[in-house]
């Protein structure tokens, strides 16, 4: 195993705005091992719990054209069985261990991790490393899960209102090319279309060890997990890493509009999409848009909320979003910014988007009152905490902020990072969501509400 | 096309198939077993009833720089226009007090992390709030100033009034809360739990007297809980809230939700909607509260039946069937005792399909009890699982609020690991077979009767509309 284990990482950044400390567990410890896969230990010992997490580098964005949903079916292919494991015996054991289990698929990456009481750690490493070694891929499971996917989707997109509104109907009026725009669910016709060999070639191509982060936290002595590590995934052959493919495109050049039916919604809906700073080159200018959303929408005090839901009684409901999954930092360059407003079918979309231009203008000229700022950033230190104090979050948060952004610390440095912005970097960032660059979508409801 | 576009995707020829990726030289390993589970000691806690009849629960569990906030209080009426009147107050309850307008309430909470929401159902109005430690007396100031002032001023009410009618508008046109109202109309008729979500025109006459004349009647010290966890002092604690919440000191008691009708099987009830893609199954049943001896028992079997992921009901219907991406069943507590919940979400074209799976697992489990192996791993989980649930402050302070809520405490959940390991085979059997049996349920689906109502009537045991609501 070539070992960089590092030191605890000090608090480089500057203390958060309580005087009260840092998270616990603040120590990370990293390995690569031989294979190439990154790991990352975080011990906390304030509780008898453990997590594992293992965060691939392939999300939906990575799909090829006729395939979309693919990714998403992969995950839930990974789930059915491994070498050492019968198909259902994954969640068998980690339940029969006394723990809890998922996955997830997004833009840029896919996760699968368990929490488990602190005896399970071996255990938890044993599945996730069998699965990364040896997935069993079968006919029978993939038609299997094609017909699962298919009801999650109804479940959660075609027999519900605003389905899928709107993280699945708005990239494809932002965005021009296949990887930004397409549904990353998938269309019904594409997952009944995949097979087998996609599967192999799909594992084959992204699922090597030096493709993925292993990340461990909780309850546990550093080498004696960095040794049960290298036990379980250190035999995982090397396998070349595919080169992450730029999904770079530019911005629109005027706004761009789509209408689309919605035969459960009850009420009209709008969508605004804009383009944001990328995070990767430009972190304040990114934050500055996450504190906007805050400043825009969240709380009653926010400003859009206020003057569309309290002022003219446009909106009955209201959200800003920096990330098109509603988390920030969550995705790589291009990531969008998001406002929805449901509102009475009397009122006119152009004077709803007109009031948010409005607001956004006097926001770029005036900036935030530094109060106004001082409080919408102490909610931001305090739901950074809250999330953290569950494990499962902040052993997702760092598994995450380690792959997308190579550096777990991001999620420690949040709260700092977002106290230190000023006035001046919000205007700039309220300035840059301009009506002659973005994408508007328009929900109307149709005859079945 | 089948293969990803990479740069430098493997060359078609060299790739391995699905069979190759299977296989190691190695084989199949050997499961780790589980090493010894650390145990810690019980969090520092305080327990107490205030002279105003309050009862304050505070735990230190210092993981974040936070505290967390649960007030619960008894919230029941037999009014018919009780749902909708306790809605609008649990909407509009921090629009304005004496001392502060909607606004400065925010900015206040904000300026110290802070937030505060409250939300009504049949049973209770509660209060959920969270704010950086340092913050505590900024929280439990505001909690104070809404219970003992809230002005519900006109204006505010007239607007929160119209956007609750569009948002009751947005729940009912979900299938989830469709099949909810139905499946409370069928369980308990007109009893007062049924109110779970007012109707629009309700609403509509909702004004500031009704909302005052509620708030000084039912929001009430005496009978309630509030709970705090987090970075804090326990007695500190306490002697805060009981000085800043002092004034809080109406009288009269909280109000207790009268006793449920009793449930017993019948048929189904077949609910349409027309043009539906997926079908809503929901089917209960009479079960026993956390205090019966039974319980941990039928907690065990439930879990086995259909209780998380690695249960009968989901390897059926999930994993084998491909039927349906969620099924459960779970418990439904309440004052007095509890009901089984079995559900599934499924295509509309396997309705029936799904419901005869549903029956068939029920009778199973009643007459093929959960094996050895099936009850250890629901052992394992129930335990695991309780444990991770505590690991968090809001977890926790969620958790103590609902017990106290049905007259436990925090003891409870320190022994019912014991109780779960005491458990044996034998109990687990007697309560599947005594608490599963199909003939024991009732319940709704909620479908589209144009395709599934035929096949549904071939099963038997639901109830037909005689015709279409639609067109």
């Amino acid at each position: 195993m070539s070992t960089a284990a590092l030191p605890p990482i000090p608090g480089a950044a500057p203390a958060p705005p309580s005087s009260l400390g840092s998270t616990s567990g603040a120590a990370r410890h990293r390995l690569t091992l031989d294979n190439g896969l990154r790991v990352l230990l975080a011990p906390d010992r304030s509780n008898p719990v453990v997590g594992v997490a293992v965060h691939v580098d392939v999300g939906f964005r990575s799909e090829p054209e006729g395939r979309t949903g693919f990714a998403h079916l992969f995950e839930h292919l990974m789930f059915q069985g491994s070498e050492s494991l019968e198909k259902l015996s994954h969640f068998r054991h980690v339940q029969g261990s006394g723990g809890v289990f998922n996955g997830s698929t997004h833009q840029d990456y896919t996760d699968y991790f368990e929490i488990l009481p602190a005896a399970a750690l071996e255990r938890g490493l044993f599945l996730e490393a069998d699965r990364l070694r040896a997935p069993k891929l079968t006919e029978e499971n993939l038609a299997n899960q094609i017909d699962v996917v298919k009801e999650e989707i109804r479940l959660n997109v075609l027999n519900r209102p605003y389905g899928g509104f709107p993280w699945i109907l708005l990239p494809p009026v932002l965005y021009s090319t296949f990887a930004n725009a397409h549904n990353g669910y998938g269309d019904f016709t594409d997952l009944e279309r995949s097979s087998l060999d996609d599967a192999a070639a799909f594992f084959d191509a992204y699922y090597a060890p030096g493709n993925a982060v292993l990340t461990v936290v909780g309850d546990f002595d550093v080498s004696d997990a960095a040794e049960l590590v290298e036990r379980h995934f250190g035999d995982i052959p090397a396998r070349a890493v595919p080169t992450r493919p730029s999904f770079a495109e530019p911005g629109p050049d005027g706004e761009r509009f789509e209408s689309v039916v919605d035969a459960h919604a009850p009420l009209p809906a709008l969508a605004l999409g804009y383009r944001m700073p990328d995070p990767g080159t430009d972190l304040p200018g990114y934050l500055a848009h996450a504190v906007l959303a805050s400043l825009l929408t969240d709380g009653e005090a926010a400003r859009l909320t206020q003057r569309l839901v309290y002022g003219d009684g446009l909106v009955t409901d209201l959200s800003a979003s920096a990330g098109l999954m509603g988390a920030p930092l969550d995705a790589r360059d291009p990531d969008t910014f998001t406002i929805t407003a449901v509102h009475p079918d009397g009122v006119e979309p152009r004077r709803v988007t007109d009031a948010v231009d409005a607001e956004l203008a006097t926001l770029g000229a005036d900036g935030p009152d530094p109060e106004e700022l001082r409080r919408v950033t102490a909610r931001w230190s305090s739901a950074l905490y809250r999330e953290h104090d569950r494990l499962m979050n902040r052993m997702l948060a760092l598994g995450s902020a380690e792959l997308v952004h190579g550096r777990a610390e991001l999620s420690d440095e949040l709260p700092a990072a977002i106290a230190a912005l000023t006035p001046e970097a919000v205007a700039t960032a309220a300035s840059s969501l301009r009506p002659d660059a973005r994408a508007l979508l328009v929900l109307t409801p149709g005859a079945d509400a | 096309m089948s293969a990803p576009t990479t740069s430098d995707a493997p060359d078609p020829a060299l790739r391995r198939s699905a069979a190759e990726i299977g296989r190691t030289p190695t084989g199949p390993r050997a499961l780790p077993p589980l090493r010894p589970q650390p145990q810690v000691p019980a969090p520092a806690e305080v327990d107490t009833v205030l002279p105003t009849g309050l009862r304050v629960i505070a735990v230190r569990r210092p993981g974040v720089p936070m505290v967390e906030l649960r007030l619960r209080i008894p919230f029941s009426d037999s009014d018919p226009r009780h749902a909708a009147v306790a809605e609008v107050l649990a909407s509009t309850v921090l629009s304005g007090t004496e001392r502060r307008s909607r606004v400065s309430l925010d900015d206040d909470l904000a300026g110290v992390g802070g937030e505060m929401g409250f939300s009504v159902d049949p049973e209770r109005l509660a209060a959920s709030g969270h704010a950086l430690a340092e913050g505590l007396p900024t929280l439990l100031d505001v909690a104070a100033d809404v219970l003992t002032s809230a002005t519900y001023p006109a204006d505010e009410v007239e607007r929160e009034r119209e956007r609750l009618a569009e948002r009751i508008q947005v729940a009912a046109a979900q299938p989830s809360v469709i099949a909810r109202r139905a499946l409370q109309r069928h369980r308990y008729g007109d009893h007062p739990v049924t109110r779970e979500m007012p109707e629009v025109d309700e609403v509509a006459g909702v004004g500031t007297d009704d909302l005052l004349a509620m708030h000084r009647r039912m929001v009430v010290p005496s009978g309630s809980v509030l709970v705090l966890v987090g970075d804090l002092d326990p007695d500190e604690a306490v002697a805060a809230v009981q000085a800043a919440l002092a004034p809080w000191d109406t009288p009269g008691d909280a109000s207790v939700l009268p006793r449920l009708p009793e449930l017993h099987g019948s048929d189904l009830l077949l609910v349409d909607r027309p043009g539906a893609v997926q079908s809503q199954l929901r089917l209960s049943a009479a079960a026993i509260p956390r205090t019966d001896h039974r319980y941990p028992a039928l907690q065990l079997a439930n879990l086995a039946f259909g209780g998380y992921f690695s249960s009968r009901l989901v390897e059926n219907l999930r994993e084998d069937k491909g039927y349906t991406y969620h099924a459960s069943s779970s418990l439904e507590f309440d004052p007095y005792g509890a009901a089984l919940l079995v559900e599934t979400d499924c295509a509309s074209e396997v309705t029936a399909a799904a419901l005869l799976e549903m029956r068939y697992e029920l009778g199973r489990v009643a007459v093929l009890p959960p094996s050895a192996s099936e009850l250890e791993s629901a052992r394992r989980y129930a335990i695991g699982s309780l444990l991770i649930s505590m690991t968090t402050q809001a977890g926790l302070a969620s958790t103590l609020a609902g017990l106290a809520g049905v007259g436990l405490s925090s003891e409870w959940v320190r022994e019912h690991p014991q109780r779960l390991e005491a458990v044996t085979d034998d109990e687990v059997a007697a309560a599947a077979a005594e608490f599963f049996a199909p003939a024991r349920f009732t319940g709704v689906v909620v479908a589209d009767a144009a395709t599934s109502a035929a096949p549904l009537s071939a099963l038997g045991g639901i109830r037909v509309p005689g015709e279409s609501s639609g067109s």
